[in-house]
């Protein structure tokens, strides 16, 4: 204690520099980290009847109910692969990278009243909530792979077990890419939210066009010549992708349009979390 | 002499005045309208920007490691624009601040409580919002479910809890911080009396037996006097002075209300106060009641003197006020009496217009000294006050005139008592034999 003392020494001064980043400070409050990780999982079904079950019954019921929409009645193709199976693996990226953007989108908002009493790193909030969302997504790919199983002994669909391993083995850098991609997204718009509260009302509609132009309930092959720009510029499109494909062997996005897509994930969380610094320095009097 | 703990070097803070909070993406567009426009313009045709306010000003002082610092001033003095940027919550607009130890800072209790988690998981949380990590909060576990008070209901979800028990958890986890600057504004306004002393004998001890560093903030100065060894003085976003607590405090009441004396009207409609402003308090002149009327002695309040009062408040409409009050402080600001109509239950009903009021007081126990008096007037419990002049001015208390009856040596407290205190040694050996 009494070391960290004589070496303790911080100044507090006006207008620090965009580049600045206290990863000392997230270091010191990691234990925050996780128990807000915690936090922000266990009240999200605390007081309901089903409980954590609420996250395989809602992307279930939507799966069941594109099924029923987009495959049977609209008849947009699969790629060749049970409709279920097709929504249900394009879902769960896709609701982790949605519910990462809306919810970290209005962090000032939200949490003006923790902000305006107590100081810690800000970033710990939506980093949290960006790391509550994985167990969310662990949960989701558990009800895939039972789905996915089901599928297989009932012959429907031939997978080979190694193709899972290394979906598994592979998983995780997907949700890495994913969690960049929404934390840039959601960081610079919760910066923009915190001055402008009329961008918080265009986030989800912002979020529901750009499901629609990311192959969820479609698949990247089927998208006509004239649009095809769309998906290549989409950088969620080749992730979406990539998860379908260690699973279920549908074909990929070039490797170049998945190396852009990550490329640009590191510079859009880079400027995500400098603005989002910057807008927390001063949020206090302006919230 | 080693560092001091926290030196603040011209420290201001500006604010946009009225613009707070109110940014839209349509304010934002008008206002690059208008700078386009007035660009167009002429020099000296440009109209006036929107007004800035300095909610502080170049405040500078030094706290050495140990001491405890009150921080005292009326209302929009400062003081809590000064304890966030202090708590980093903030940025100055100016000015540095180096801090050398670690600052937890209480601004408000239970900040974090997640209503719909249990008490423990609160304790987690909580602790870890204030800059605890989970090893540190794991060893102090029993420690605050003991000083809580809760260790029943800790499995209950927080939202479940009274106000009171939902206060003291969240007080227990602030108290067992281990930081070396603590910083605390006002928390102790909330929660029963037994509990308010709990709090303050556990700051006493954080300052005597662990040299904690203290900024503290309150409107009590009884507790400030108590507590703090030095005291800042904050007046319209400045540091007025800065030193030993009585010596500041006696300041604040004293503070540009001199010595009033007795049989003059006193003016009161000019003087700082907060209130709605339905009623204001108008004027006042004391005498000396025991004073036969034109005697010399009725310039003057002596010891034992009877106190007759004369107030006048101006009322913009006609209301009943539950309480009317005349308060006497001592000059580091204990509360010695107050007059207070919640105590004899009468109702005082208020005309539009000017309304006088008579005070008789018993004999005041007072010793020589200068005393502060206030004005309170509410209109019901637990509403905001009408008006409120915390120091109005001050009035001095004399030793009596030399004559035999009030003939007794001068003792130092504010209270006048009689006693006796002889040595028992004689009855002891009375006993003995």
């Amino acid at each position: 204690m009494s070391t960290l003392t004589r070496s303790y020494h911080v100044v507090i001064k006006p207008h620090q520099k965009w580049l600045y980043f206290d990863w000392r400070g997230l270091v010191q409050y990691r234990d925050l980290l996780f128990l807000l990780v915690r936090r922000d999982f266990i009240s999200r079904y605390k007081q309901t009847v089903l409980g954590p079950a609420w996250f395989i019954v809602s992307p279930v019921i939507t799966t069941l109910v594109y099924t029923v929409i987009f495959s049977r009645a609209l008849g947009i193709s699969t790629a060749g692969v049970p409709p279920v199976l097709f929504y249900l693996s394009g879902l769960m990226g896709w609701t982790y990278f949605s519910t990462v953007i809306s919810t970290t989108a209005t962090t000032f908002t939200a949490s003006a009243n923790l902000f305006g009493k107590v100081y810690f790193p800000r970033v710990v909030v939506p980093f949290a909530l960006g790391m509550s969302h994985c167990i969310t997504f662990a949960i989701q790919l558990t009800t895939f792979l039972v789905v996915l199983t089901m599928h297989e002994v009932s012959g429907r669909v031939d997978i080979s077990l190694e193709n899972v391993i290394a979906g598994l083995a592979l998983t995780p850098f997907l949700l890495l890419h994913l969690a960049l991609l929404g934390l840039g997204v959601g960081l610079t718009l919760s910066s923009v939210t915190a001055k402008y509260r009329d961008i918080q009302h265009l986030v989800p509609t912002l979020i529901n066009l750009w499901m629609f132009a990311s192959p969820v309930i479609y698949p990247t092959r089927r998208v006509p010549e004239n649009l095809a720009w769309i998906t290549e510029l989409n950088p969620v499109a080749p992730v979406i992708e990539a998860f379908r494909h260690l699973y279920l062997g549908t074909p990929t996005m070039s490797l170049s349009a998945y190396a852009g897509s990550a490329l640009f994930a590191v510079l859009l969380f880079t400027f995500g979390v400098l603005s989002f610094q910057r807008t927390a320095r001063t949020v206090a009097d302006i919230v | 002499m080693a560092q001091p703990i926290i030196s603040i070097h011209n420290v201001s803070k500006q604010y946009r005045l009225g613009k707070i909070g109110m940014s839209s993406l349509r304010d934002e567009l008008q206002r690059w309208w208008e700078r386009r426009r007035e660009a167009a313009m002429p020099p000296g045709m440009k109209p006036e920007r929107p007004q800035n306010f300095w909610a502080l000003r170049d405040v500078s002082f030094e706290v050495e490691p140990g001491q405890v610092v009150g921080l005292i001033g009326r209302n929009g003095a400062g003081k809590s624009t000064l304890l966030k940027i202090l708590s980093r919550i903030t940025e100055p607009s100016k000015g540095e601040i180096h801090l050398r130890g670690r600052l937890a800072s209480l601004l408000e209790v239970g900040t974090g409580f997640h209503p719909e988690l249990s008490g423990r998981e609160n304790i987690f949380l909580n602790g870890a919002v204030l800059g605890m990590t989970k090893a540190e909060i794991r060893r102090k576990f029993d420690e605050i479910v003991e000083f809580s008070e809760v260790a029943k209901f800790l499995d209950t979800p927080v939202k479940r809890y009274s106000s009171g028990m939902y206060v003291r958890l969240a007080f227990a986890i602030a108290a067992h911080l281990e930081p070396e600057i603590l910083i605390v504004d006002e928390v102790l306004a909330v929660g029963d009396a037994e509990f308010q002393r709990k709090c303050i004998a556990k700051m006493e001890s954080l300052r005597k037996t662990e040299g904690r560093t203290i900024l503290f903030v309150s409107h009590n100065a009884e507790v400030v006097s108590r507590l703090c060894t030095h005291c800042v003085f904050m007046e319209r976003g400045q540091v007025k002075s800065f030193g030993p607590t009585a010596e500041i405090i006696a300041q604040y009441h004293g503070h540009k209300h001199g010595l009033r004396r007795p049989g003059e009207w006193i003016e009161l409609n000019t003087l700082p106060r907060t209130g709605t402003g339905r009623a204001t308090f108008h004027r006042v002149r004391f005498r000396n009641s025991s004073a036969a009327n034109g005697s010399s002695d009725a310039q003057k309040i002596y010891s034992h003197s009877r106190l007759n009062v004369d107030l006048e408040v101006m009322a913009n409409e006609a209301f009943t006020a539950h309480s009317l009050a005349v308060t006497i402080f001592s000059p580091s600001g204990i509360k010695l009496m107050n007059y207070d109509t919640v105590s004899t239950g009468d109702l005082v009903r208020l005309r539009p217009g000017l309304n006088r009021f008579q005070l008789h007081t018993d004999e005041l126990p007072l010793n020589a000294g200068n005393y502060t008096v206030g004005f309170w007037l509410e209109s019901h419990r637990g509403a905001p006050p009408v008006d409120w002049i915390e120091s109005a001015f001050q009035i001095e208390v004399s030793s009596p005139p030399d004559t035999d009856v009030w003939k007794k040596p001068l003792s130092d407290g504010h209270v006048v008592s009689s006693f006796q205190l002889r040595p028992v040694d004689e009855s002891l050996g009375q006993l003995a034999s």
